[in-house]
């Protein structure tokens, strides 16, 4: 029996980065707002407390943050020939459950992605020629332009005081910036952290090859700050328990530290949690969505009515969500139509170990203490010759040095286990650190999302399935990367170092990173997205969907920071534009 | 609060109130000096059996072995560790997907096995037992010589042993990942004894604040050790 409950303005799937902007965005517009959101409620206080939360074993290994698989995971295959297995345990991705959502549990890592990131199919047309994207290649303009979302950059920067070092302010290049970035309309609101010893040799050996290395922006704050929702928090003490952890210091921007405390006492907000919503209904035209519908922790089905409803779960949860809703014609790779669940992307990364004559103390860190080059990411390089499409930076980051996880890998040579494995960690822990390449992944027709044939979760509704693996487009580009990564990781003037290519098949472990994207598009034309520029669904014009589910393929930098600046960029139109006038923000 | 803090938890608070009961009986001195631990032959196992703590102590034993550097994964009572780790809701693999149908993948797709850790456990010591028997005169792994050992491990590692009802590869991986975390981990979940692991390779333990520190670039950490539960780790886990 279903539970029909009062209707609200506003339903929010999810309770976490996204969700908490528009959550407070839309509360303060005085809509009415529930969030609601499948794991448990959790606070720097108690739950957050550095008596307990450096805890690498309960929180990096066995995941105590994240999402509990044994109700829902997804099933994988690396091409549509194989049959796709479930991912039994976490490995390449960590997505979390809980208020907060992987905002609690993220690095701080803060990009901005580059202005022809946004225009990546057009640019690339007109620079190389239309031959130069390979057939299979699905990529694709956003729809937004990289001018128009730089007041929501701006505005995230500074909803999560991030401490970096300006590169471009207003077209003017910054001394130690990053000379590459977009131009912003002012600095970032903190100064770049301290630095660490091996990010201060990186910063010396890419200068001596000649590139132009700066502080990677951090939402790790260098100094106490207080955000424009008048929310204080504190400065940063390199513990080195960022990733996989949440801040017990006020430190690390997250929900919690940045908008929950202006956001809870609102009466116009409400939240539930341990409710996992399993539909968002549609009317008998299918154009509108009524609500949404949720089990709560007893088993028990509700309706939740509503006027809008908004996707705010982690990036292959609302694709899910918005295929067993049937909102969108799903991706059909073999007939090439439909757009729910095409153009999944992902992230390539790789490394190189480098150990190092004198003591580094790689426990001493910080999730985005780091230094970087950018002079191969993007378009940044002429790829005429090179013929591949995308590109990575290259950061030396000190985010911890925690023992099980954090070990920096043995020299060549060195015994997987035994006396020579245990004399080599002796060695080399205090004086080892990691050179990482961070690349783009392309879309293409034959990476997809959409639902598994046999496996189910804990209501029967079929599992997501995934189907990806890495072209030779980005075997290609991260190659070309890590050989630049060696050149710096070799003028550091190491003892020696150890290349880690990436090469071969995707796989579904172990963990490369939580960096998702795709399977709601958006762009410009309702035949290759699920949204427009404004997030707006075409079909259902009441749901809009948030996060990296909307990127159109995946470019070489993390998502946070564009995740927050689409989500202040889409509440914008939702409150100056949709309000007014609820229905399609463009026309088809 | 997972069960295995809880329960330390629960024997600090004890411990605690027996040195207060105990302070004004004796010179404030003997309050703080720890108190040695019970012998690991003693321990209260609550998932293994015995034979096979006895094969678990003689395969960490060379995974990590005692030696010049110090104290290995054995004496770091790392087989205690995975014995909690078993019992807990990791070996029950409680928050794995675990519905059928099972069909072996290719490596990209990861685990596939029906077992939990705690069964693949089971069925894999009693299946390298049962190879050593065969291969060596009757002679159970932990009988064998250190060189024959380490032959038995690489052949698990390497898949080239077959075990009955279970891949060798999976069990030595889970094997030298769970050794692994026993002997970094924090001493609360029965490892990493008197902070063997990260006195080997200079972790300081999770320390709040290093905020002057991180700019004395190439000078070594001065204060000592600690865990979650303080420096004197041997003092939370008697009783």
């Amino acid at each position: 029996m279903v539970t029909k409950l009062k209707s609200v303005d506003v339903v929010l799937v999810g309770f976490g980065w996204t969700a908490s902007i528009l959550a407070k965005e839309l509360a303060d517009a005085g809509l009415q707002v529930l969030a609601i959101e499948r794991g448990e409620f959790r606070d720097t206080v108690p739950d957050f407390a550095t008596t307990h939360i450096q805890d690498e074993l309960r929180y990096a290994v066995r995941g105590g943050l994240f999402e509990n698989l044994a109700r829902e995971t997804l099933t994988f295959r690396n091409s549509f020939d194989q049959t796709a297995l479930p991912m039994r345990h976490l490995g390449s991705f960590n997505p979390a459950s809980g208020v907060g959502g992987a905002g609690v549990h993220w690095n701080g890592q803060n990009w901005r992605f580059l202005p022809t990131d946004f225009n990546i199919r057009s640019h690339t047309e007109a620079r190389y020629g239309k031959n130069f994207i390979p057939a299979d290649m699905t990529i694709q303009d956003w729809g937004v332009t990289y001018e128009e979302l730089e007041p929501y950059y701006d505005k995230f920067e500074y909803l999560c005081g991030i401490s970096g070092q300006a590169g471009n302010v207003q077209g003017a290049i910054q001394p130690g910036g990053n000379p590459f970035e977009g131009p912003r309309a002012r600095a970032y609101p903190l100064p770049p952290l301290k630095r660490s010893y091996a990010t201060v040799l990186f910063d010396k050996a890419a200068k001596e090859v000649g590139l132009k290395p700066f502080p990677c922006a951090a939402a790790n704050t260098s100094q106490p700050y207080k955000n424009p929702y008048g929310v204080q928090m504190g400065q940063c003490t390199y513990c080195g328990f960022c990733e996989w952890f949440a801040c017990g210091n006020y430190s690390k921007s997250s929900p919690q530290t940045t908008i929950l405390p202006a956001l809870l006492p609102m009466d116009n907000f409400s939240y539930r949690t341990l409710c996992d919503v399993t539909r968002v209904n549609l009317d008998s035209t299918g154009k509108r969505a009524t609500g949404v519908t949720y089990v709560d922790v007893q088993g028990r089905e509700f309706e939740q009515p509503a006027e809008l409803v908004i996707l705010c779960a982690f990036a292959q949860h609302n694709v899910h969500l918005l295929l067993l809703s049937g909102i969108g014609k799903p991706y059909d790779p073999r007939a090439n139509q439909g757009v729910t669940g095409r153009n999944y992307a992902y992230q390539i990364t790789s490394s190189v170990n480098v150990f190092l004559d004198n003591n580094m103390n790689p426990f001493m860190g910080a999730g985005a203490l780091g230094q970087a080059v950018d002079e191969f990411n993007g378009d940044n390089f002429d790829h005429g010759p090179l013929g591949f499409i995308g590109g990575g930076y290259i950061a030396l980051w000190t985010t911890g040095g925690r023992p099980i996880l954090q070990q920096h890998g043995a020299p060549e040579g060195t015994p997987k286990w035994g006396s020579g494995w245990k004399k080599s960690m002796q060695e080399n822990y205090l004086k080892s650190a990691s050179v990482a390449t961070h690349g783009s992944v392309m879309s293409y027709s034959g990476s997809y999302l959409d639902l598994d044939p046999t496996y189910r979760d804990a209501y029967g509704n079929p599992l997501l399935r995934l189907t990806f693996d890495f072209h030779d487009n980005e075997l290609k580009m991260s190659k070309f990367v890590t050989d630049k990564a060696a050149l710096i990781a070799k003028a550091m003037n190491p003892r020696s170092t150890k290349i880690n290519y990436r090469e071969g098949h995707y796989s579904i472990l172990p963990y490369e990173t939580t960096h998702n994207t795709g399977g709601a598009a958006m762009g410009a034309d309702p035949k290759t997205s699920v949204v427009n520029r404004y997030l707006q669904s075409w079909d259902v014009s009441n749901v809009f969907v948030m996060g990296s589910s909307v990127f159109p393929q995946n470019p070489g930098y993390n998502p946070t920071g564009t995740v927050g600046a689409l989500a202040y960029w889409a509440v914008d139109a939702i409150k100056t534009k949709y309000l007014k006038n609820p229905g399609p923000l463009v026309q088809t | 609060m997972s069960e295995n803090t809880r329960r330390d938890l629960l024997r600090t608070t004890v411990i605690a109130g027996s040195a207060a009961v105990a302070s004004w009986l004796e010179p404030r001195a003997a309050v703080a000096e720890p108190v040695s631990r019970r012998p690991v032959a003693s321990r209260n196992f609550s998932y293994f059996s015995a034979p096979e703590i006895v094969f678990i102590d003689a395969a960490i034993g060379r995974l990590i072995p005692a030696d010049e550097l110090g104290p290995g994964a054995k004496e770091a009572d790392v087989a205690f560790f995975i014995d909690q780790q078993m019992a807990g809701s990791f070996g029950r693999a409680e928050t794995w997907y675990m519905q059928g149908p099972w069909k072996e993948g290719i490596p990209e797709q990861g685990y596939q096995l029906k077992l939990t850790p705690a069964q693949l456990y089971r069925v894999a010591i009693q299946g390298t037992d049962d190879y050593c028997r065969r291969t060596f005169n009757q002679a159970t792994f932990a009988e064998l010589g250190v060189g024959d050992q380490d032959k038995v491990l690489h052949g698990l590692e390497k898949g080239e042993i077959e075990l009955v009802g279970a891949p060798a590869k999976e069990f030595f991986a889970m094997l030298w990942q769970n050794t692994n975390e026993g002997f970094f981990a924090d001493p609360i979940y029965g490892g990493n004894r008197d902070f063997a692991g990260w006195k080997l390779i200079g972790f300081p333990g999770p320390r709040y604040n290093y905020v002057t520190e991180i700019e004395q670039y190439g000078k070594p950490y001065a204060l000592p050790t600690v865990g979650l539960m303080g420096r004197n780790e041997s003092a939370v886990r008697k009783g």
